[in-house]
Formats: structure tokens, sequence, C-alpha cells
């Protein structure tokens, strides 16, 4: 904020002070302005925005006591200095108990002067900078939202407002693409951290020197290819909340290492001597039997108990279809909007399809399923049976290996996309119609 | 050929005004004079603050200009002040034709550390740049080196220099060409 852009409003009944400080602040580059009385003040302040008004508290007419109030009903960030002379001290005690930024006695000290403008443009550029990074985050935090009227997400709904109030550790369980990140970034989105970073970490990528580091952080030389001093994941994550997703793929001696973090909340970079303390809450997500691993000693038990401190069991996509629907619709919104495609519907049949299907890949499949859809529907506004692709339906269980029973959920698939039309189906299949009769008999397929 | 006129109010050392005479012409490469005139300083004495309102003195300075004098500057050992203010170093008429600066708050002796010559020479000079700059139209620079910069205190006019920074430089040029100077 260069002063050419700070806007300072000069309110005194007196001449020579109006004047005198119009000059010293035109002197140093602001915008300045000045009203003799509070009326005239109000009119200025109405007409656009300004940054700072200094004010007298002693004038005729409307006190600049009264005149504080009005500013800040106009506008509540606006800074509000009081000038006063030595006798009316204690007036401009009560105005900065009531708002104002700060007072100033006459005759004013230049320093102080420019000290005090200088603190106060800081303190209004903070503020402008805290609202606007406010708005970004809340504009993040809602970039994806957990979708779903089942009684099963309800439940998780709730336990994620309880949990995000305190500071305890989170483990997420559920299968793989069940949205377990999705369930921290809410934990973190409604947190008193949420202001800080959710640092992700996805223990599975990383080969155990790198995580260390990834992790850690690193000193310039700390080994060889470290040319560089790099910040750890747990620094950056200072404030607010680690994640860490496939915990049960971490190794022993990291293990080791995250305990010891978690107890003391400090850790040293790889080739530094400096101790980091360091404050964050931890959630972890795995998909894998940690009990198991855990009973076969691949996973350490203390710390199997740290980060189990709040559970939270995701359920697969199949176990609440009723969702289905609405997920589709919200990423189809999502994805129509971003490809800049006019796709407002999925049809009944198309939509049916992907109720009954198993999903094994769960929400990041489905998300997948209907982004590709879009891709391929062309001109069309609607999504249909054919641009979903989706190989193997099963109204419960995922078909198994066999060509047996891949066949028999092929074939299935067919008749319930052409709404048991035989003919239209033997032709899709591009066998005859006896065929798939002899079909529906061996595998008792029925509508 | 136009002037810039140093001009003492009350007594002034004569080294000094001799050593602005010199330095003030090669910043601005404009000639300079020293010219001597009596003041009236009772209206712009102030005995309750026992200072002088710099305001009021500053009219009285460029009151009665010569028609060759291009910028006045007013040198003093009196203490300024102007009512909103404590106290000044200077004050100058922006893109005026008048300026005025204050010894009595530069020389160490006012804030009882042992007194230094040079360093007094130094600041009167930067003060005496600085406002005349306020003259050619210039504001306070951010520059941290620059004579522009505002100093509230005599620490912050020993932290710059007496040079104008590149861009201030161009200002006063400009408006030397502008005014044909």
């Amino acid at each position: 904020m260069d002063n050419q852009s700070v806007s300072i409003l000069v309110v005194d009944d007196e001449f020579s002070v109006r004047d005198s400080l119009y000059n010293w602040f035109k002197n140093e580059g602001y915008r300045v302005d000045t009203a003799e009385n509070g009326m005239e003040a109000l009119k200025k302040l109405q007409e656009g925005p300004w940054d700072i008004v200094l004010v007298d508290i002693k004038m005729p007419g409307m006190d600049g006591m009264e005149l504080q109030r009005h500013i800040k009903k106009i506008d509540n960030t606006i800074i509000v200095i009081i000038i006063t002379a030595y006798a009316t001290v204690d007036t401009a005690v009560e105005a900065m108990k009531e708002g104002a930024y700060d007072y100033l006695s006459k005759p004013i000290d230049p320093d102080k002067l420019s000290i005090l403008i200088r603190n106060a443009v800081n303190q209004r550029r903070l503020i402008a900078e805290n609202i606007q990074l406010k708005q970004k985050v809340e504009e993040l935090s809602l970039q994806d939202e957990i979708v779903g009227e089942s009684p099963q997400i309800k439940k998780i709904l709730e336990m994620i407002d309880t949990v995000a109030k305190t500071d305890a550790t989170v483990m997420i369980r559920g299968e793989s693409g069940t949205g377990k990140e999705l369930v921290a970034q809410a934990i973190h989105g409604k947190s008193n951290r949420r202001y800080f970073p959710i640092i992700s970490i996805n223990c599975g990528a990383f080969p155990e020197g790198l995580l260390e580091s990834e992790l850690f952080g690193h000193e310039k030389g700390a080994f060889t290819g470290a040319q560089y001093k790099r910040k750890g994941k747990l620094e950056m994550a200072n404030g607010g909340t680690l994640f860490f997703d496939e915990i049960g793929n971490i190794t022993a001696k990291m293990q080791m290492d995250l305990l010891r973090v978690i107890e003391t909340k400090q850790f040293t970079p790889l080739g530094s001597n400096k101790v980091i303390n360091v404050d964050f809450r931890i959630i972890a997500a795995t998909n894998s039997d940690l009990e198991k691993k855990v009973a076969e000693k691949e996973f350490r038990e203390d710390l199997y108990y740290r980060l189990n401190v709040f559970s939270i069991q995701i359920p697969p996509l199949r176990e609440r279809t009723a969702d289905i629907p609405l997920i589709a619709r919200y990423f189809l919104e999502k994805y129509a909007r971003s490809m800049n495609k006019d796709v407002t519907d999925i049809s009944p049949e198309a939509m049916k399809m992907l109720v009954q299907y198993n999903w094994p890949g769960n929400i990041r499949e489905l998300r997948n399923t209907i982004e590709r859809a879009l891709v391929v529907v062309g001109e069309k506004n609607r999504i249909e049976p054919e641009d979903l692709n989706l190989l193997f339906l099963s109204k419960s269980n995922p078909p198994g290996d066999s060509l047996e029973e891949i066949e028999k959920a092929h074939v299935q698939r067919i008749l319930e996309q052409s709404d048991w039309n035989i003919s239209r189906s033997a032709e899709i299949l591009k066998i005859d119609r006896v065929t798939l009769y002899n079909k529906i008999k061996k595998y008792g397929l029925q509508r | 050929m136009s002037y810039i006129d140093i001009i003492p109010i009350g007594e002034v050392e004569e080294t000094l005004l001799l050593f602005l005479k010199e330095s003030i012409f090669q910043t601005f490469k404009i000639q300079t004079r020293i010219r001597n005139r009596r003041f009236n300083l009772s209206p712009v004495y102030d005995p309750i603050r026992n200072q002088y309102n710099s305001s009021g003195l500053l009219l009285e300075l460029i009151n009665d200009t010569p028609p060759d004098t291009l910028k006045v500057l007013g040198v003093t050992e009196l203490d300024l002040f102007i009512p909103i203010f404590t106290f000044l170093f200077g004050e100058a008429q922006l893109n005026g034709i008048g300026a005025l600066v204050s010894i009595h708050r530069l020389r160490n002796q006012f804030y009882g550390i042992p007194e230094d010559k040079e360093l007094l020479r130094n600041r009167l000079l930067k003060e005496g740049i600085h406002e005349l700059g306020h003259t050619f139209g210039l504001i306070h620079c951010f520059a941290l080196k620059c004579v522009m910069k505002s100093s509230t205190y005599v620490e912050e006019i020993d932290q710059k220099s007496t040079y104008f920074c590149r861009a201030c430089e161009q200002e006063v040029l400009r408006w030397q060409i502008e005014k044909n100077v």
C-alpha cells in the first residue's frame, strides 16, 4: 500500500490545524482532504471510501465522540484517530474504548504522528489482507463437499461437526476412493485451525528415506542431493492440520519417529541440530486392517492408540446407493460448469445403471465416470447409458474373475440398459436372439 | 539570471551560510547568493511555547522578494513551530517560492551531546535541500538515502544523504526545463 492509495480526512474546526495537517499529509504523498465540522465530514465520508479519519474531539455542534459513532456506522473498518488537547485526554480515552485507534495530544509530535499513521496504514492493510484471505479460505473449503442424505452420511457429518471442535486425533477408515481426504478437509475446514494450512502426505507414495526428508525437512548438504535447505511438512503444517493418508504403509522406523513427534511436538530436520517446536492436529487415514497389523507386530500398538482417538468409518458407496443420484448430479453440475458444457441431466436409464453398479472404486470411480461421460456426451444435454463406461454391472456383489461371471454381468447390464428388449440386446451383444435366450436361461437372469 | 537567495533570520554563523551557498549551487546548478534583511520577529513569537511560528515567518520571508529571485531559503537559529506540531525542522511552500530551515534542533547540544560541527553542516545542508526540494514540487520520497525522505527526528536526517534519488532529481530537472531556468 503506497501513500498515494491511502486516503486521510482531517476533521477540525481550527483552520490552522486543518491547513497544517493537510500540508503535512500532502507532503507525505497521502490523498488528503479536510472538513470543518462533523456534518461536512459525514458528507465527505458518504462520498467515498476513507482509510483514516483524524477527528478533533472538541468541535462546536457534533463533537468528535458523536462523529466517531457515525463513522463506525458508515464503515466499521475506518481507522479513527482522535486529536485532543491535554484537558480532554480523558474523553480521548473514552473514545478509544468506543473503537478509536489512538489519540494524539495537541501540539502533536511530528515523529509520533508519522509512526501512528504508518502503523494505522499497516493495520488497515493487514485487516484488508486478512478479510481477503479468509474469503479465499472459505471459497477453497467449499470446493468439494460431502454429498449425501443417507443415514450413514448424516452420521458422518455429525461426527465431523463434533470432532472438528476438538483437537483430537482422528483416524478415518474406509475403502479406497470413499473420500477419506474429503472428510479430513471437512474436519480441518470446520476447526479453529482452518486459517492455517492442511498438509496432506501420502505415506504410501514415498520410499523410507524420502518420506523422512519430506516430513522433517533437511538442511543443505544433509544427504547426497540435498542441494538446498528444505522445510518439512511437519513445519509447514504448524498451526494447522497434518493429514497422513495410508498411514498403515509407514515403516517401523518412521512409526517410531512419528510417535516421538506426536508426543513431544518437537522434531529436528535432517542434518540440523536445531529442535523445532510445532503445533498441529493429526488426522490419519487408512484402508488397511490396522488391528491385524498391530496383532502381527507390523504396526506399533502405542502409535495405533495415539492415532485412533476418534475413529470415523466411511461406508463404501455400494452400501449407500441412495446417495448415488445426489453425488452423480453433484459431479455432473461441477464438471459441466468447469468444462463449459450444457449438460444438465442424467437420463433415468443411465441413473438406474449408476445406482445398480457396484462401484469398487467408490466415489472416485463415480466421479471419473461422470467426468468421462461429459467428455463423450457430445452435443446431447443429458447423459445416456451409452455415455457410461460401466463394464461390470451387479446389483449387489462385484463379478468374480471367471469368464462366466463376467459374461453374466455383461449380459445383465445390456439387458437392463435396453430395458429387456431382446432384439436390441442381441444386436448390441452381436449374438442371435436364441443364443441370448439360452444365456438368460443359463445364468438365471431376471428382469 | 535567477537566484536562490539564502537569507539569515537573526544571527547565523557566516561559515554555515557560505557552506550552504556553495553546496546548494552544486545541487541545483542555480546561482545562489546570501541576502541580508531585517525581520520583525515579535508577531511570530509565541511566549507560551517560547517558539516562533514557522508559517508566519515563511510569509514574512517571501515578502518583498526581488524579481530575479527564483527561490528563497531562510536560515535561522530560532526554534520553529506550527500550532498543531511541537516543532519543525523546516517548512516550505510546495511548488512555491519560500523555504525555511531551523538550526535549533539540528545541533547536538540541543540533545545534551557534544557539539559536532561537521555533522551540523551536513544536517543543515540536507534540511536546506529538502525544504527547497518542496518548492520544486517534490513530495516526500520513500528512497532511504534520498534527501527528500521525511525526517521527524535528527537521527533520521543522519540516515539520509545530501543527494536526490534519480526520480526526484528528474523531477527537479523537469521543473527547471518547464520554467526555463
